[in-house]
């Protein structure tokens, strides 16, 4: 079962949320709601489930409703009508002490522009969750030293947090979210508020935590960059309804509407593919039955001048290049193996893009894609390039 | 304009004011309280010596309001020209009376300030009454004053309660209200109770707002003391009543040079503890 379970999560912010609720129904747009009722549809009938330990990305424009969403999760926002199941409990049903203590113990919340206590030191910031459920000094000290520890801010504890840059501040923000060890953590443009590298910093210590951690999180931004690269599944959303949910690969690759197209257009490719992405089937020669004239004439009518050599299991054994292979052919002889140069570039189908870019630039061979041994494909130039290009590539390399 | 006849509205409050005369036994308790918070302040204030009184505030001062020599001096000078002048004991009754009607609105006003916070309706009530208590000229608050409480330092502060209490409801309410949306949040979605997000995030975070405030009520009880001189309360504004009546330019500026110097350090005392420390 799904750790987060949502159903049909509606908000209506206004005072005729009744009314709002019926056009809505009957299928009226956000603007036809605020027009005819002054509400506004900050969510309009969201559903999705999140697993346990997944990194869930929702992303949209501002005014798409993300901000809103998370927050009818932890019911900071209450919500007009719809469920959030935890575990099997509906959120959106309990009584305020009950919520208080799945606030305290199963969710905590990063916020944008941090909201840190600025009259307490940064170790009093990160004892705040613990501090209000009466957990006592000594063992709440520990526990924050423990988290500023994980997040890299040790030795910053008695500091204030306008002593701190913004990204440590955020940092102060993790730890504070971490000190009380909840299940689901919900971020909310968390990094948006930070400089780019900084993010990016931010965005790679987070993946790192989440190794060891295995914490589900829930994590808002509207920047498709840091959703595709953090993002085990990503939600799109516009005018407070989903768009799409899917992986970072399905998002890009199959667009499910217009929107969602143009949303990805200008996406930088190279930072979320993998090899896998830009990879072609290879021309190969199997060394355990086929000999030096067979290779040439596949290269011939491949139109390359170096092929992969394998053995049955469609082993990597090196390549070949034609110039040597005619050679042999000239002496007659039968061995491809005394040309074999084993030493060749090799990848996995999980090595980004970004550093083969630079694999293939140097080298003067194709980039073999190799798992557990086997050869899956090569890597070229040219489906490189049309693969970061969004222009589907064949097969066989060629473009269409 | 005979057409309408005049609306006997003074007689109405005199009326009021007739019938809550029946109420007595609480005017006589709060009086009461009021004697003894009077009794307490003048009495353990006027026992020390002025020497000491004069360092240890001297001390105070500096070490609370944020270790600013300028302004420990000031004190140190200031104190001992009002001892010089020999206005010591018409000092500490005036800061009895300032200090009470001070503690009364705080204990009062703030309350009232966070409630009002919470409560947009309830702001929407007190915003306009807390206008007339400062609009209404101080003057009129001492004839109800008089007919409750009689003649002396009781009524004096009773009217500098009504005067003074305004800035520290309003300040109370403002700073809670302007403490941000999202650290409100953070505390909430904590799981903070309605009294730990008050105790632990608003009031802190509201500090320095409602200092300010309590520094405007310190300010309009110290601007009370002439006024309510005309009704007995005694202290450096009888003598600046005193020499009004008898046209004596010498005594009247000497005892408001002392209220302007104790104004200066209270203001001071208040704003440095608003201000300084987190």
């Amino acid at each position: 079962m799904s750790k987060i379970n949502v159903e049909g999560l509606t908000k209506i912010f206004g005072k005729k949320t009744k009314q709002a609720r019926e056009l809505l129904n009957e299928g009226s747009s956000k603007d036809e709601i605020l027009q005819k009722t002054g509400c506004t549809v900050g969510v309009n009938n969201a559903s999705f489930d999140v697993e346990e330990g997944e990194i869930f990305v929702i992303m949209g424009l501002s005014g798409s409703g993300k901000s809103t969403l998370v927050r009818l999760l932890n019911r900071l926002i209450e919500p007009t009508k719809g469920s959030v199941q935890l575990d099997g409990k509906d959120l959106a049903k309990m009584d305020t002490k009950t919520l208080r203590e799945v606030r305290r113990t199963d969710m905590s919340m990063v916020f944008q522009k941090f909201g840190l206590f600025p009259f307490r030191t940064v170790a009093s910031n990160v004892e705040y969750g613990l501090e209000i459920q009466g957990v006592d000094r000594l063992e709440r000290r520990e526990k924050a030293e423990k988290s500023l520890e994980l997040v890299g801010l040790k030795g910053y504890e008695d500091k204030f947090p306008d002593e701190l840059s913004g990204g440590m501040q955020q940092r102060v923000g993790l730890a504070r979210a971490l000190a009380n060890d909840p299940e689901i953590l919900l971020m909310d443009e968390a990094f948006s508020a930070l400089d780019p590298l900084i993010r990016k910093d931010m965005q790679d210590e987070l993946l790192d935590l989440q190794q060891t951690m295995k914490k589900t999180i829930i994590f808002i931004t509207h920047d498709l960059d840091e959703a595709l690269r953090i993002g085990d599944r990503i939600t799109i959303m516009k005018d407070g309804a989903i768009v799409q949910i899917g992986s970072p690969e399905e998002i890009l690759t199959n667009p499910s509407n217009d929107y969602v197209e143009k949303f990805v257009e200008d996406v930088d490719r190279s930072k979320v593919y993998t090899a896998s992405n830009v990879m072609v089937r290879p021309e190969t020669v199997n060394i355990e039955k086929e000999g030096p004239r067979v290779a040439l004439k596949r290269m011939r009518d491949a139109n390359i001048s170096s092929i992969y050599v394998t053995n049955r299991n469609r082993k990597l054994l090196g390549i070949v290049h034609a110039d040597q292979v005619s050679d042999l052919v000239k002496n007659n002889k039968d061995d491809l193996e005394e040309v074999l140069e084993a030493d060749v570039p090799t990848v996995t189908s999980e090595t980004p893009v970004t550093e083969i870019m630079e694999m293939l630039a140097t080298s003067g061979v194709p980039i073999a894609v190799v798992d557990n041994d086997r050869l899956n494909g090569i890597i070229i130039r040219g489906s490189m390039l049309a693969a970061l290009t969004g222009v589907e590539v064949n097969e066989d390399g060629s473009v269409s | 304009m005979d057409l309408f006849p005049s609306m006997p509205l003074a007689q109405w409050i005199d009326d009021f004011v007739d019938w809550l005369n029946n109420a007595e036994f609480i005017f006589d308790g709060i009086e009461a309280f009021i004697s003894f918070l009077l009794l307490i302040l003048t009495e353990s204030l006027g026992v020390i010596p002025e020497w000491i009184f004069i360092i240890a505030l001297t001390v105070v001062t500096f070490i609370f309001g944020g270790r600013k020599t300028g302004l420990a001096l000031f004190v140190l000078i200031g104190l001992f020209f009002i001892d010089n002048l020999n206005y010591w004991d018409d000092m500490i009754l005036t800061l009895s009376l300032v200090l009470s009607a001070t503690m009364i609105s705080v204990l009062i006003g703030v309350p009232i300030g966070i409630w009002m916070s919470k409560n947009n309706i309830l702001e929407q009530i007190i915003k306009p009454i807390l206008d007339f208590m400062q609009t209404m000229p101080a003057f009129v608050y001492l004839i109800p004053a008089v007919a409750f409480f009689g003649i002396g330092m009781e009524p004096g502060v009773v009217a500098s309660v009504i005067f003074a209490m305004p800035p520290t409801i309003r300040l109370t309410n403002l700073g809670i209200r302007q403490v941000s949306s999202e650290v409100i949040e953070a505390s909430d979605a904590f799981g903070s109770t309605a009294g730990q997000k008050l105790w632990k995030v608003q009031l802190p975070m509201a500090r320095t707002t409602i200092m300010a405030g309590i520094n405007q009520t310190i300010m309009l009880a110290l601007s009370m003391v002439v006024i309510a001189s005309m009704i007995g309360a005694s202290g450096l504004g009888e003598q600046v009543y005193y020499a009004v009546g008898r046209n004596q330019a010498g005594q009247g500026f000497e005892a408001g040079i002392a209220i302007v110097i104790l104004a200066i350090i209270l203001d001071r005392i208040t704003q440095s503890i608003g201000s300084s420390s987190r």
